[in-house]
């Protein structure tokens, strides 16, 4: 079978993979380029583990064939922070200890950060229900939900 | 430390948290290594079959495929799945890694196949070809009991895998002639997924030079796995390596020893190269273990004021068709808390273990323990209502006193501390208790169906004295003052997700004076932590803390008599505080850690007989579990169109002893109270009367979203435990514990205006409106 060549912008760097046609976005993203922060929970685009940003839009990665990332821009978890300067989404997650077991943390920070660019100023509920699409089944979701609202907050107040 | 506060009790962040949030945590799928093959494998899509045949020439055939194996091929090679239970008479089948000429479950594994790819791997085994004969399933644990019944395994003669019973206390019989009445209930604990967000995975490398297998898998018990893995495999543990890396969520699930493991260790020797197994969410569901599955029938004999006389159960749990680790022990655990926090003198416990065409249950968040409070608490609620007493006034009665600790049940334990009283008086506070009633009044009135629910609860934590547990309950752990004066804690738990990383970290920074940056804490692979027995049974910081504690203070008692020397003066001169050793008037001079332990290591000057070297190890033995107990407070309001549970309320008041990292606790309780709201709301596994699995992916197995959740107030009273010198309890399973009965009392109160007086878990909108018309709706 021949393999396909993907040229593609991944976390504002250009990037090129090669992949089976039939592959997942993810399993490029974790195999063809090492991104291993987007995780597998389900493979079914149920759990939210594995979101990722595709041109502006949040998707799971799981359900994305790999050369559909032809041509567009990507941003993953790898892409929100930049050397030790943390993204204000993972800083509050931080502050708040809003994970246990981490794995389904980068999902939710991705899908976290695609709903404060579309709306930078969520409601609570507005809140839950975007992030209704990540499962987590360690923490109760309290803590998680505190951290994007405070992080709301504090964009906000840095902005003014 | 810098500024005298101690790190103990502070809501310190995580030290875990820095990787984790970036996505730079190491998952076992996360490991790359070069050459690694790929398995997958083929699971039974029958309950209960003969196999007749299995043809694999055409998936052999696949390019990329490396092997297909069937349980002819490598079952003679991987011994038997372990249970670790002593249970007397327990009539066990040999459970093979995979399938020999029956299949006994649907997922149950028939064959694997091995290719460079795992795409290919799993083309692999959609081209095996089974020929299968269906035979009777064996679904209905009750059904199973009946004679004639079919069998799970027809070649063991029953579906019986054990009767347990326990008679506790003062005479049951003369309790149940005393009585004014017996109130009868029948309760049933469903059968629930863990759904871990990582499913299980495996990855087997095999060393052929030096005879080395190292196995990284996602488990919460390395340790044991290395104990039990050598008499399946024929290695011995000192050439096993097994590494739990960034574990993605256990809760029991994760505590076991699974034919994956063992076969994949398999094939990494067979194929002289790494094998990765990951498990797809449909096999989490059907082939990792899954937890309760109860139905007791319970008798209470009370005199008319409220006095309860005793208390009998008959219960039969669902065990599926094999034992893995802990099986038949969970209902067991039933029977050691079977009267919750109240005092009832007499008790009968009989349990039925029986065989069904289903995947094992096993221990699943809290494991035995919410059983016996979902059942203790909806009977103080029964008996409350019949008798017309207030609930709470019934709790009150039979609560011990704070001055009874330690107090013996009559299930033949002894809770270490409590005061119970102290946790109910907070939680009712918090709830604002008589406004909440007043609301529940005008609701009512209005109405609505608004409902409130009490739990007041003790579990069984710290497991545990070795007398009582299978294969060792003790704990090990390592302390290393390193000749930079860094520390270096190694400990033999294994967490995942609880943050011992951290509260361990405080616990060894306050005791040695050092800045808590300045400690590491090293876990979950058996060449660095040598030794221990894991996290489960919320005994990581009690048991595994403690031993941490007592390495520390040998590593203080060494370095005062090394002080002593450079001070010339003797060892009990030697004062040690805030990181720095002096002798107080002796010499002003004052020694702290990076000059202690530079002369311990370059021995240049040490006392004679002074062992080079500033490093302790040591085996807690706990003599007792600990108790922690709390009082949780629900308010629901029922949607009379829909059926559907609105949490309105929720309030948890939580004693698990002192607090080492109060953020961590808090975290702990709202985890487990999200476990119970699926419980009580939302979840159940079910298969259908052909043994079908009908709950296989997230979207048939509802685990509660970030929108079922709602806002807790949570307080806490801190009852010190005296069983160790951290005074902890533990705190994983409290909210599991505490909140499913709160939740369902809340529920069924909030129907009583229609005469419903029960309704089995969970209590999804279906059930509840169905209920509301026919009054009540038993499920079993």
């Amino acid at each position: 079978m021949a393999r396909l060549h993907i040229e593609t912008t991944i976390n504002g760097e250009p990037a090129e993979f090669l992949c089976d046609p039939h592959e997942t976005l993810l399993s490029a993203l974790r195999n063809g380029l090492g991104l291993t922060g987007t995780k597998e929970g389900c493979s079914t685009g149920d759990c939210g583990a594995c979101s990722v940003i595709v041109d502006g839009r949040l998707v799971p990665a799981c359900l994305v064939l790999a050369p559909e990332a032809q041509g567009r821009t990507i941003t993953t978890i790898e892409g929100l922070s930049s050397g030790d300067a943390l993204h204000p989404l993972q800083q509050k997650f931080l502050e708040h200890a809003a994970l246990q077991c981490g794995v389904c943390t980068p999902g939710f920070i991705v899908a976290a950060a695609a709903l404060l660019d579309a709306k930078p100023n969520p409601t609570e509920e507005e809140t839950r229900f975007w992030l209704a699409g990540n499962l987590c089944r360690c923490t109760g979701y309290d803590k998680i939900i505190r951290a994007v609202l405070d992080t709301a907050a504090h964009i906000r107040e840095s902005a003014v | 430390m810098s500024d005298a506060t101690p790190y103990i009790g502070r809501a310190m962040k995580r030290v875990e948290d820095p990787r984790l949030i970036q996505g730079l945590g190491t998952y076992t799928d996360d490991l790359r290594l070069a050459g690694l093959l790929h398995a997958c494998i083929l699971r039974s899509p029958h309950a209960h079959a003969r196999i007749r045949r299995i043809e694999t020439s055409a998936a052999k055939a696949i390019p990329g495929v490396v092997a297909v194996f069937t349980g002819a091929d490598v079952n003679d090679s991987c011994g038997a799945v372990p249970c670790a239970a002593a249970i007397p008479d327990l009539k066990a089948p040999r459970h093979t890694v995979l399938a020999g000429d029956r299949v006994y479950f649907v997922g149950h594994a028939v064959a694997v196949a091995v290719a460079t790819d795992p795409y290919i791997a799993c083309d692999a085994i959609d081209e095996i070809e089974v020929d299968y004969d269906p035979l009777p399933a064996v679904v209905n644990a009750m059904e199973a009991l009946k004679s004639g019944s079919a069998l799970t395994h027809p070649d063991m003669g029953a579906n019986v895998a054990f009767t347990h019973v326990v008679n506790g206390g003062s005479d049951i019989d003369a309790a149940f002639r005393n009585a004014d009445r017996i109130i009868k209930h029948r309760l049933y604990h469903q059968r629930l997924t863990p759904m871990p967000i990582e499913p299980r995975a495996v990855v087997a490398s095999y060393h052929r030079g030096e005879g080395t297998l190292t196995l990284w898998t996602s488990t919460q018990i390395p340790h044991l796995l290395r104990t039990l893995l050598p008499n399946m495999l024929g290695i011995p543990e000192t050439k096993l390596r097994i590494v739990a890396p960034e574990v993605g969520g256990g809760f029991g699930a994760k505590l076991n020893v699974y034919a994956e493991e063992a076969l994949c260790a398999h094939l990494a020797m067979r194929l002289s190269a790494p094998v990765k197994w990951v498990e797809s969410r449909r096999e989490n569901a059907a082939s990792t273990i899954h937890g309760r599955d109860q139905i007791g029938d319970y008798e209470v004999a009370v005199k008319n004021d409220g006095r309860i006389l005793g208390l009998k159960a008959t219960s039969v749990a669902d065990l599926g068709a094999y034992l893995q680790l802990l099986t038949p022990a969970v209902p067991t655990l039933t029977g050691l808390v079977l009267t919750g926090c109240y005092k009832i003198p007499a008790i009968r416990f009989e349990v039925v273990g029986v065989y069904t065409n289903k995947m094992a249950t096993d221990a699943y968040r809290g494991a035995g323990r919410p059983e016996a409070t979902y059942l203790i608490e909806r009977l103080m609620d029964v008996v409350a209502n019949e008798l017309k007493i207030d609930r709470l006034d019934l709790r009150l009665k039979h609560f011990p006193a704070p001055g009874d600790f330690p107090f013996a049940t009559s299930c033949g334990v002894t809770y270490d501390s409590g005061n119970y009283q102290g946790t109910l008086a907070k939680a009712k506070q918090l709830a604002d208790w008589d406004a909440l009633m007043a609301d529940r009044k005008a609701a009512r009135a209005a109405g609505k169906l608004f409902g409130v629910g009490v739990s007041t609860y003790v579990e069984i934590c710290a497991m545990g004295p070795s007398k009582a547990m299978p294969a060792g309950g003790w704990e090990w752990g390592c302390v290393r003052m390193e000749i930079s004066a860094k520390v270096t804690v190694i400990t033999g738990v294994t967490p995942h997700g609880q943050g011992q990383e951290t509260s361990f970290a405080q616990i060894v920074a306050d005791r040695l004076g050092v800045p808590i940056e300045d400690v590491a804490v090293l876990k979950g692979d058996t060449n660095v932590a040598h030794y221990g027995r894991d996290t489960y049974g919320s005994r990581g910081t009690a048991v595994g803390g403690t031993a941490i504690v007592m390495s520390v203070d040998k590593v203080i008692k060494k370095a005062k008599t090394l002080a002593a020397h450079l001070f010339e003066t003797l060892d009990d001169y030697v004062v040690f505080e805030n990181g720095k050793f002096k002798a107080p008037g002796i010499t002003a001079r004052e020694i702290a850690w990076s000059e202690l332990a530079a002369e311990a290591y370059l021995a240049k000057n040490l006392p004679a007989g002074f062992e080079p070297g500033l490093e302790a190890s040591s085996f807690f033995e706990p003599e007792n579990f600990t108790f922690p107990f709390g009082t949780h407070i629900c308010a629901v309001e029922v949607d009379r169109d829909t059926g559907e549970v609105a949490i309105t309320k929720y309030v948890a008041v939580d004693d698990c002893g002192n607090q080492i990292n109060p953020l961590l606790v808090e975290g702990q309780v709202q985890g487990g109270i999200a476990h119970a709201i699926g419980q009580a709301l939302f979840e159940q596994t079910i298969y259908d009367e052909n043994g079908q699995l009908l709950t296989g992916e997230f979207m048939d197995y509802a685990i509660p979203r970030a929108t079922d959740i709602p806002e807790y107030t949570l307080g806490s009273t801190v009852t010190p435990s005296p069983v160790n010198p951290l005074g902890v309890k533990g705190v994983g399973e409290a909210g599991t514990i505490g909140a499913t009965p709160a939740i369902a009392n809340a529920v069924i109160d909030a129907l009583t205006p229609l005469g419903v007086v029960h309704l089995d878990l969970p209590m999804t909108p279906e059930r509840i409106w169905r209920a509301m018309q026919t009054r009540t709706v038993a499920t079993v």
